[in-house]
């Protein structure tokens, strides 16, 4: 559905993108990731035809936006960073000027009363631009970029100041959309991402460096298989339990983090997986478990990996681990210490810890409720 | 090229812009007039030939927000990233402020059949210095226009686009005061002068050179104009 290829854009010397190249399928939701500066808006804007790149294609559906800048702008609804406004008009007259300037053919009294209730301005369709909250503006301009129902939405943070019921609304909405649509989404709140995209492409220093699923890169990128668990029994006895698992090669005491109750960091062999082992040998001897997570890499740090000074490292695993997923060892030395610098950050007994402590309540009733509450958590499988 | 049409022509009467326009011309114009009744003249060309002077102050103002509004609000994001051309774009900035001065300028139809009432009026003159107007004032439209493309502040547009009416109107004073031997320079400064031209319609005269003069001056800036734009998204 989209292809960019070799996109360079140079402003004077400053190269705001240098070589980006991908490609988006038929109904995608792809996050567009990168900190500020990284090109992000940049490539969105050559992607739209707001501005040109300086060398290399950009195709939508076929039809290439330098070349055929109508076809290709008509599949297209753009929301950039700022909402485009006329914030003299009312909601109701701009919307029915966009559907003017796309030159839809639907129906269009009925397709702007749909679109309005897609993002919830119904309400607010007669009043005028300028009076409204910025999180409706935001929404207005969602609805600018679905009028005319385009094949791609590309939507450059969409969910800039929102309130959290607003954000959750768009994601649903953008989740909905990608059934229909081919969407683009940028951003740099990461669990917003996790949350809808099938894909990400982190972006840094205008260069692409990574391209795949949330799951494939937390996979690629943690090397360590690290779990904390806080149980609640007689502190030695809960060491030595766990340090007879088979698979265990370390277990460490971080303290009593509750009257009672005990925190332990294991480390396992990565080839096996020993939760299941941990929580059976735990609840067979009547302790309680009262959280249970890994502290393998979310997605904050696989970001903050990729995006600072160590992104050459983080790349050299991610090379490393796409040709072979046992050849982790190889690139170990290489990218030991900023794997090294995120797990100790996640160890961090104070963080996270606190929204573990309501859920094992739960636990007991079941053992599938508890693995959910650990993927939630951890990320992986 | 509707929408944007439709969407700035409205937006002249949801602003005051639009209101202010209309509401100046009609009084300077409307007192001209008064003052050719007031001496018992029937020549309307009187009004004409003082519109110069009103026009070259305020239809800087009328397009000062055209273009440079668009950038600064982002909005040039929607227009660029829809499916119309940019001289599409341009074309319908372009009508619209037309439109509001051709509304501006129909008052003086009004005056002509006044006048009707008292001597019949010379038609003929009075068609060619509506024409020559409409045409003069699309060609000041086009220039401050392109002005507006240039900056994102509308003051800067409405100083440079004044600036610009100015120098059009001295620009013949600015030929004599040129040394001989650039004879030819002056000589080509004072072809451009609008004013002279636009005096040519007032005494009565449809000179083809000056009709081709504005009509080409309008082509002239509204494709420099989609050159800015173009040029500004290869920067």
């Amino acid at each position: 559905m989209i292809e960019v290829k070799n996109l360079t854009k140079y402003y004077g010397d400053k190269h705001a993108v240098d070589g980006i190249s991908f490609s988006v399928k038929q109904g995608e939701i792809l996050g567009f990731l990168g900190p500020n500066g990284a090109g992000k808006s940049t490539t969105m804007n050559i992607l739209t035809g707001y501005i040109s790149s300086t060398s290399g294609s950009v195709e939508i559906d076929g039809y290439d936006i330098l070349d055929n800048p109508i076809e290709a702008k008509q599949k297209i609804g753009y929301l950039p960073e700022l909402p485009p406004l006329y914030t003299d008009m009312t909601v109701q007259g701009y919307l029915s000027f966009v559907y003017d300037l796309k030159k839809c053919k639907i129906p269009k009294k009925q397709h702007i009363d749909d679109v309005c209730r897609r993002v919830r301005i119904d309400h607010v369709q007669n009043r005028i631009i300028k009076n409204l909250s910025k999180g409706y503006r935001q929404r207005v301009g969602l609805a600018q970029a679905l009028i005319g129902n385009p094949e791609v939405l590309i939507l450059d943070e969409p969910t800039v100041g929102l309130d959290p019921k607003q954000i959750i609304e768009i994601r649903d909405l953008i989740k909905v959309l990608g059934e229909r649509h081919t969407v683009i989404l940028s951003s740099h709140i990461l669990s917003e991402v996790q949350a809808v995209c099938d894909r990400l492409v982190i972006i840094n220093g205008g260069k692409i460096v990574a391209d795949d699923t949330a799951e494939n890169l937390t996979r690629k990128l943690s090397k360590d298989f690290r779990y904390i668990i806080r149980v609640e029994g007689p502190q030695e006895d809960i060491q030595k339990v766990l340090s007879s698992i088979p698979g265990m090669k370390e277990v460490l005491f971080n303290g009593e983090k509750e009257p009672g109750a005990f925190e332990f960091s294991l480390e396992s062999d990565p080839t096996l997986d020993i939760r299941r082992e941990v929580f059976h040998r735990i609840v067979n001897r009547n302790w309680t478990i009262l959280s249970f997570r890994s502290t393998e890499m979310t997605l904050e740090d696989i970001f903050l990996m990729l995006t600072t000074g160590d992104s050459a490292a983080a790349e050299a695993t991610l090379a490393g681990a796409g040709e072979d997923g046992n050849d982790q060892s190889d690139s170990e030395s290489a990218s030991a210490d900023p794997a090294q610098v995120a797990s100790i950050e996640v160890v961090n007994p104070e963080t996270g810890s606190t929204e573990d402590v309501s859920k094992p309540l739960e636990a007991p009733k079941g053992l599938e409720e508890k693995k959910v509450n650990i993927n939630e958590n951890g990320g992986e499988e | 090229m509707l929408a944007i049409f439709k969407r700035e022509f409205n937006s002249y009467f949801t602003n005051p812009m639009g209101y202010v326009f209309l509401a100046v011309f009609y009084f300077f114009s409307g007192m001209y007039f008064s003052i050719t009744l007031k001496y018992n003249s029937t020549d309307i060309t009187i009004v004409f030939s003082y519109l110069f002077e009103v026009l070259m102050f305020i239809i800087p103002l009328l397009c000062m927000r055209l273009m440079s509004e668009e950038k600064r609000q982002k909005t040039d994001q929607l227009l660029l990233t829809s499916p119309v051309s940019i001289t599409g774009l341009v074309l319908g900035k372009f009508l619209a402020a037309f439109a509001i001065y051709a509304m501006a300028l129909a008052v003086t139809v009004v005056y002509s059949i006044i006048l009707s009432f008292f001597a019949a009026p010379e038609w003929a003159v009075i068609v060619g210095n509506i024409f020559g107007s409409l045409i003069m004032g699309a060609a000041m439209i086009s220039i401050c226009l392109l002005i507006s493309a240039c900056t994102e502040s509308q003051i800067i547009a409405a100083i440079g686009g004044l600036a610009a009416m100015l120098l059009l109107w001295m620009v013949e004073n600015v030929a004599t005061l040129l040394p001989d031997s650039f004879a030819w320079l002056g000589n080509i400064l004072s072809q451009l002068s609008f004013s002279s031209r636009y005096d040519n319609f007032c005494s009565g005269i449809l000179n083809i050179g000056d009709v081709l003069f504005y009509i080409s001056a309008v082509v002239v800036f509204l494709f420099f104009n989609v050159r800015v734009i173009e040029k500004r998204r290869w920067s």
